[in-house]
């Protein structure tokens, strides 16, 4: 019985081993051509190997020579890390309000945030260009950080209130008891448990900002405020005939580095679990 | 260290409920005092009144002679074991415990040496550097306990602090928190609606019911002369029996046999102006198997003769359960507390009757046995009031 069962467990494991190795490899395929992209000279561009056959930092050396990308470079990670901040305080506040308090109109306040969540962007794209040219935002950081912010605020409020809800306020309760203030009980016990919250939050929020094309290309027009993935759409060659194809390799690896080092960061701080055990249960 | 008075204190939510109706309680310094009842019956408001956790309504708290209703939890130095711990789940065992220490701002050697303390007390010294997720529920609500008594506060109060754990654990707990409270001598009070916890810990036991004290006094004393229906149902396992009895020229008559009422009881019963139709109650202890018990005491009592329902035997002694035809004794008290112990739906026909007989009875499963009980025993209630028609102070 049991050696039949463990013959099953192994069949199983390897079965799983084989299909989450598909998966890896599907998802990772079009990463790597594009880092493999990145480090071949304009020569060899469209030759179709997967390893270079000589490696080259042209392409590298091509974007940062520039102020076109670092321009870019530096409007992006300015807007999605102002918008992140803020988006995450007031989400918070908000999901800290809604976890935790019964006020008249919190139905409202959840239904409206979802529905903004679930609004289709791209309709909201020319009466966005019409009203900040008329406000004079067009092309301007808070142009961008704005409607981010609308959007992310959902997307946080969600996440946050989530996390909220799984501290037992019983905790708070206990930290009263034992002397703390307010303050004191929301500063030792109630923000650290909340902590993995606020950062996967800011990760996700994060990521959507740094994403986005489609209002970066709509509300902007010059190098004042074009975030990467529109700078991207504007790059070209050297010279006219030049295929871009090397530098937006070049330029796709570098915007991926902030990501992976923003949840790198934040992942240590992300313990899965944190409260159990706080509780009986 | 010191007393807590709770003088007319009442607790009315916002949304109307009225949860605790003017309590009046005086707990005397180093006293162990247990708050009793069913579900829902303002026994946690009370205790969070105390805290500071619910504020008091109406009426006053005072801790050491000081009226404290208005001072934050922090400010009235009283600690407090919740039912579920609430331990702080990124902390260690030894940081928990040290939490009240250095929000008072301790110096680091003090917080040392009396974690150390708490620890050997509890017998945590080997669990200092866990984090509460890796204890079992029994460590877990050592650890509560230690965060409680590290700092040595005015007072402990205690919410269902046993009710996680599984039975055996709590009988344990029950006698280490007993053990724990004589050797630090500090007033504390617990909550709790196991009836057997509250006869078997407090110096003192408060029964309530519908958030208005019921009757307050020694476990034994509850037991010995509950003041009315509710307490004698709610005080004693297995509980009381309740019969429907009619008084007539000094003779009680009921399905359990008639019996002249004895002198005691009759002057009582004099004084206390009873109606006619009353309730007899009577402890399971009460009965005995009438072919055992001595003639001379024989006639001093009731005799019934019925089929033996189900009888178990406990070896010192046996448990004979009986099924009499008859009216169930009907009050609102009764009801309230088989509602509370889910007895409620059991189609009752009949009068159910838990008798306790010595282990040398005869009386067998299925066959007919005669039972007598201890005419100077019974106690007899007032169904309207649920008044104790036969209550002595003493
Ligand atoms: N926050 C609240 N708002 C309104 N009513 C409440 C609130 N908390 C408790 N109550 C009501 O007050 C009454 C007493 O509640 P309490 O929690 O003190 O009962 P309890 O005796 O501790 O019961 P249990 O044994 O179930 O813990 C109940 O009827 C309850 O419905
Ligand atoms: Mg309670």
């Amino acid at each position: 019985m049991a050696g039949i069962s463990g013959a099953e467990t192994k069949a199983k494991r390897i079965g799983w081993g084989l299909l989450n190795t598909v998966a890896v490899i599907y998802a990772l395929v079009p990463v790597l051509w594009i880092v493999s992209l990145s480090f071949k000279s304009s020569a060899t561009l469209t030759d179709g190997n997967f390893i270079p056959r000589e490696w080259s930092f042209d392409n590298y050396r091509n974007i940062f020579a520039t102020t076109e990308f670092i321009r870019a470079l530096v409007n992006s990670i300015g807007i999605a890390v102002i918008a992140t901040a803020i988006a995450v305080v007031f989400g918070t506040m908000a999901a800290y309000a809604i976890a935790r308090l019964d006020f008249p109109g919190k139905r409202l306040l959840v239904g409206i945030s979802l529905l903004i969540a679930m609004f289709p962007q791209i309709s909201l794209v020319s009466p966005l260009f019409d009203i900040e040219r008329a406000l004079g935002l067009f092309d301007t950081w808070p142009g961008l950080i704005l409607p981010y912010i609308t959007f992310a605020l959902p997307l946080a409020i969600y996440t946050l209130s989530a996390f909220f809800r799984e501290i037992p306020w019983e905790l708070e309760k206990a930290a009263k008891m034992d002397g703390a203030t307010p303050a004191q009980a929301f500063q030792k016990v109630i923000a650290p448990l909340a902590a993995p919250g606020v950062f996967t939050t800011a990760i996700l929020v994060f990521i959507f900002c740094w994403n986005d094309f489609l209002f970066a290309i709509t509300l902007t027009s010059t190098e004042a405020s074009r975030t990467v993935p529109a700078a991207l759409s504007f790059f070209t060659g050297s010279s006219q005939f030049e295929d871009p194809a090397g530098s937006i390799a070049a330029a796709a690896v570098v915007i991926t580095i902030p990501i992976i080092l923003f949840v790198l960061f934040f992942q240590r701080r992300i313990v899965a679990g944190l409260t159990s055990g706080a509780v009986k249960g | 260290m010191a007393e807590i008075v709770l003088d007319k204190v009442t607790k009315r939510y916002p949304d109307g409920a009225l949860a605790v109706q003017e309590v009046n309680l005086e707990i005397a310094d180093g006293e162990f005092i247990i708050l009793v009842g069913p579900s829902g019956c303002g026994k946690s408001t009370t205790l969070n009144m105390i805290a500071g956790l619910e504020d008091i309504t109406d009426g006053e708290l005072r801790i050491g002679g000081q009226r404290v209703n208005e001072k934050a939890p922090k400010d009235r130095d009283i600690a407090m074991v919740f039912q579920s711990y609430a331990l702080y789940p990124h902390m260690t065992v030894k940081e928990n415990m040290a939490f009240p220490l250095r929000l008072a701002k301790v110096d680091n050697a003090t917080v040392e040496k009396k974690v150390k303390e708490a620890a050997e007390i509890l017998d945590l010294s080997q669990h200092l550097e866990r984090k509460p997720s890796n204890l079992s529920g029994g460590q877990r609500q050592r650890v509560a306990m230690g965060r409680a008594i590290v700092r040595s506060p005015k007072a402990f109060l205690m919410d269902e602090p046993l009710s996680n754990l599984d039975a055996k654990l709590r009988v344990q707990m029950r006698t280490s928190v007993s053990r724990l409270q004589k050797q630090l001598g500090t007033t504390t009070v617990y909550v709790t609606h196991d009836q057997t916890e509250a006869m078997t810990l407090g110096d003192r036991v408060v029964v309530m019911r519908g958030g208005v004290v019921q009757q307050i006094g020694a476990p034994q004393f509850l037991y010995d002369q509950p003041a009315n229906l509710f307490v004698a149902g709610f005080i004693g396992s297995p509980s009381m029996n309740f019969v429907p009895a009619t008084l007539e020229n000094g003779a009680l008559r009921s399905v359990i046999g008639d019996v002249t009422l004895t002198d005691r009881i009759r002057r009582l019963v004099e004084s206390a102006d009873a109606p006619r139709e009353v309730i007899l109650g009577i402890r399971p202890e009460h009965f005995e198997d009438a072919a055992i018990v001595e003639p001379a005491k024989l006639s001093a009592g009731g005799k019934f003769t019925s089929h033996v329902d189900v009888l178990e035997s406990m070896g010192s002694d046996k448990y004979a359960y009986f099924n009499l035809t008859g009216e169930q004794a009907a009050s609102a008290e009764l009801q309230e507390l088989a509602a509370d112990a889910g007895s409620d739906d059991v189609p009752g026909d009949g009068i159910s009757l838990v008798t306790r007989l010595s282990s040398a009875s005869g009386a067998v499963e299925g066959e007919p046995a005669d039972i007598w009980f201890d005419a100077d025993k019974v106690q007899l209630f007032d169904p309207s009031s649920g008044k104790n028609l036969t209550y002595t102070e003493r």
